[in-house]
């Protein structure tokens, strides 16, 4: 049985044209990964009205793929220029840029490069070996459980952050608020659309993601236009140069950072810059020199950089299982699998087994093909940032433009992404984080439906939701991710 | 551009109002307690909740912040040119584009929008055209995408 599923999907990934997809994405990701303003959440929204026209593997494939790389290109342009080519390098790129200081520039990259690739596989396998698992327990989830699986996700996006948590729920009412627009409610009444039939359907979410992940970061970078980038180191040798002993060093960084970002992707709402943060202060705080943290030190880069690349993999558990994103990446790639006809759920894994691995074996080769892909891109360095921004970012512009409008063949969805991104860029501007709002937008009707239909049941009675196990025990992770800043601000104070 | 917090407060509680007063007139769900207006109650509470408190903690601080500063780069030439022409150009492109036509309305938008944030002539024109045939052969071609020809509908290939 899994013999036969596995070569149909080795029959479906091995395919001339999967294949060709999937070195056009990484050479897509890796491009706008190593581009400051550029993100892997931008990659993403860019790619889905291309995804569109393609059949389902190769559509996630080229998401899985581009991704994988934009992530771990991110840490480029962190050691070359001091700005953080996705946010999830955030977490070091001043260490990493004082190492390039010291000379360690080679190090700083190869770290990043190979403890990138250790991290996804780590990610991946335990994608393979949970998300399956995962799914026979959650065949027996009723809305209880979900409705606690979605505050959780949202919780985890507010809380977990970076920033000031009034603001994150702010931005996540403000994302509730857009996915309660139009008809889709348990009452199935037209809500907020005055007569507007654009309306009634709700709003389009692609246009509205390519808007605030891709037009704000346009507008950020044209903000910025007129300071051009200086780089601190031209010529790059072999990044491969004392790998092992760093492996043999610090295994346990590796095994810690891989785990925590694991578990920080597959906590519903947290991605891979969250988990970067955490697994940075995480391994400063078990480190045996914390002192030289900072100071261009390889310890929290390694741990962080297999950190981020694992969570991406984490993210897509509960994305698959249950149709709650892990990240702002996958609250996208949940519409394309919609699309796809590959529904998440948990019966998933029955119904589209080959599909499903498939995209294991994509999340595997794209981290393989990391090593030599990753090494052209640092090598390749000097030229990718050194691309005119003055004529990329009017084309990339005008292909969020199209993008948006392919979706529903609509200028609607042009508004929407006008609207949606210059409002993301006053919110970032003013201190709102973007992502709540997003995972708002993507599980506010299924929050709504949960709820409303636990109150149902529950004839109104609030206890009820602590009263099913595995309800209750979601509901007191819940209440621990709430309980996160204060654990952060301990972290904190012993760093110190 | 920067809003101070008390204006976003006060933005939000007048939000989550309007919110409020609008879901009045939503029906009940005929035998349920709980009709369409329920969840956006519950959001709007919140709404009204976060905005005063966002308020009262900005005027407990006290600060002698602007109600609403410019952002820095407003005040250099370029980055001002480079974002009113991207937000004004994206607004005219969607009123224009039906009878413009998309390949000359998007190759237009373009070249302006290179040559504000400071490419020469001699780039921005060749990269406009390239960058439109490649949409047209991509997005219309490929894709089946229904981009407007407008006034080329004559030479539509």
């Amino acid at each position: 049985m899994t013999g036969a599923l596995l070569s149909q999907a080795f029959a479906l990934v091995f395919d001339p044209y999967v294949l060709w997809v999937i070195v056009a994405s990484a050479a897509f990701g890796l491009f706008v990964g190593a581009v400051p303003g550029l993100t892997a959440t931008m990659a993403t929204a860019l790619l889905v009205p291309v995804t569109f026209f393609m059949p389902p593997v190769p559509a996630i494939a080229s998401i899985v793929t581009a991704t994988a790389m934009a992530i771990f290109a991110g840490d480029i342009p962190s050691c070359l220029l001091r700005m953080p080519g996705t946010p999830a390098s955030a977490a070091y790129t001043d260490e990493a840029y004082a190492m390039t200081k010291k000379g360690l520039g080679e190090m700083a990259l190869g770290a990043g490069l190979v403890f990138s690739v250790i991290g996804g596989l780590f990610g991946t396998a335990v994608l393979i070996a949970a998300a399956p698992a995962l799914a026979e327990v959650a065949l027996k989830f009723s809305s209880f459980e979900y409705f606690w699986l979605v505050i959780l996700g949202l919780s985890s996006a507010v809380f977990l952050a970076i920033g000031n948590p009034l603001k994150g729920v702010v931005s996540l009412l403000l994302g509730l608020l857009v996915a309660s627009v139009g008809l889709d409610n348990p009452s199935a009444y037209p809500r907020f659309t005055f007569g507007n039939a654009e309306l009634a359907g709700g709003l389009t979410l692609i246009p509205i993601m390519i808007g605030m992940f891709a037009v704000s970061e346009i507008l950020r970078n044209v903000a910025a236009m007129d300071r051009p980038w200086k780089m601190a180191q031209a010529k790059i040798g072999n990044v491969f140069k004392g790998m092992w002993g760093l492996t043999k060093k610090y295994p346990m960084a590796i095994v810690r950072g891989s785990t925590l970002g694991t578990a920080i992707g597959a906590l519903p709402g947290a991605g891979a810059d969250i988990a970067a943060w955490m697994s940075y202060a995480v391994s400063k705080k078990f480190s045996r020199e914390p002192e030289k943290f900072g100071t261009g030190h390889v310890e929290g880069i390694v741990e962080a950089g297999a950190a981020n690349n694992s969570a991406l993999a984490g993210a897509w558990i509960p994305a698959l299982v249950f149709g709650i994103p892990g990240d702002s990446i996958t609250a996208i790639v949940i519409g394309v699998l919609y699309i796809k006809g590959l529904n998440p759920g948990p019966t998933i894994f029955m119904e589209k087994a080959a599909e499903m691995y498939a995209i294991f074996l994509v999340f595997i080769l794209a981290n393989l093909a990391m090593i030599p892909l990753g090494i052209a891109a640092i090598k390749g360095a000097k030229q990718m940032l050194r691309a005119p921004r003055e004529l990329l970012m009017p084309v990339i512009l005008l292909f969020c433009v199209v993008g948006s409008f392919a979706i529903n063949n609509s200028l609607f969805g042009v508004v929407l992404m006008l609207v949606f991104g210059v409002a993301a860029y006053l919110m970032e501007e003013n201190g709102f984080p973007v992502a709540p709002a997003i995972l708002g937008m993507v599980l506010g009707a299924m929050l709504e439906e949960h709820f409303i239909s636990s109150m149902i049941k529950a004839d109104g009675r609030l206890l009820a939701f602590f009263e099913r196990p595995i309800a209750a025990g979601l509901g007191a992770l819940t209440l621990a991710v709430l309980a996160w800043p204060l654990a952060r601000t301990w972290l904190q104070r012993g760093n110190r | 551009m920067k809003v101070n917090d008390a204006i976003s407060g006060a933005v939000l509680v007048a939000l989550g109002g309007v919110v409020l007063w609008h879901i009045q007139s939503f029906p009940p769900m005929p035998g349920q307690k709980f009709g369409p207006a329920w969840f956006p109650g519950l959001i709007a509470v919140g709404l009204i909740a976060c905005g005063t408190l966002l308020m009262t903690a900005r005027l407990r601080a006290a600060a002698a912040e602007p109600l609403i500063a410019l952002p820095e780069w407003a005040r250099r030439v370029r980055p001002v040119l480079g974002v009113g022409s991207i937000m004004g150009g994206l607004v005219l492109f969607v009123l224009v584009v039906d009878a413009l036509g998309f390949h000359l309305a998007a190759s237009a938008l373009l070249i302006v929008w290179s040559r504000l944030l400071g490419a020469s002539w001699r780039l921005a024109v060749p990269v406009a055209l390239a960058a439109t045939i490649v949409i047209h052969l991509s997005f219309y071609k490929l894709l089946k995408v229904p981009l407007a020809w407008g006034v080329l509908e004559r030479f539509a290939f």
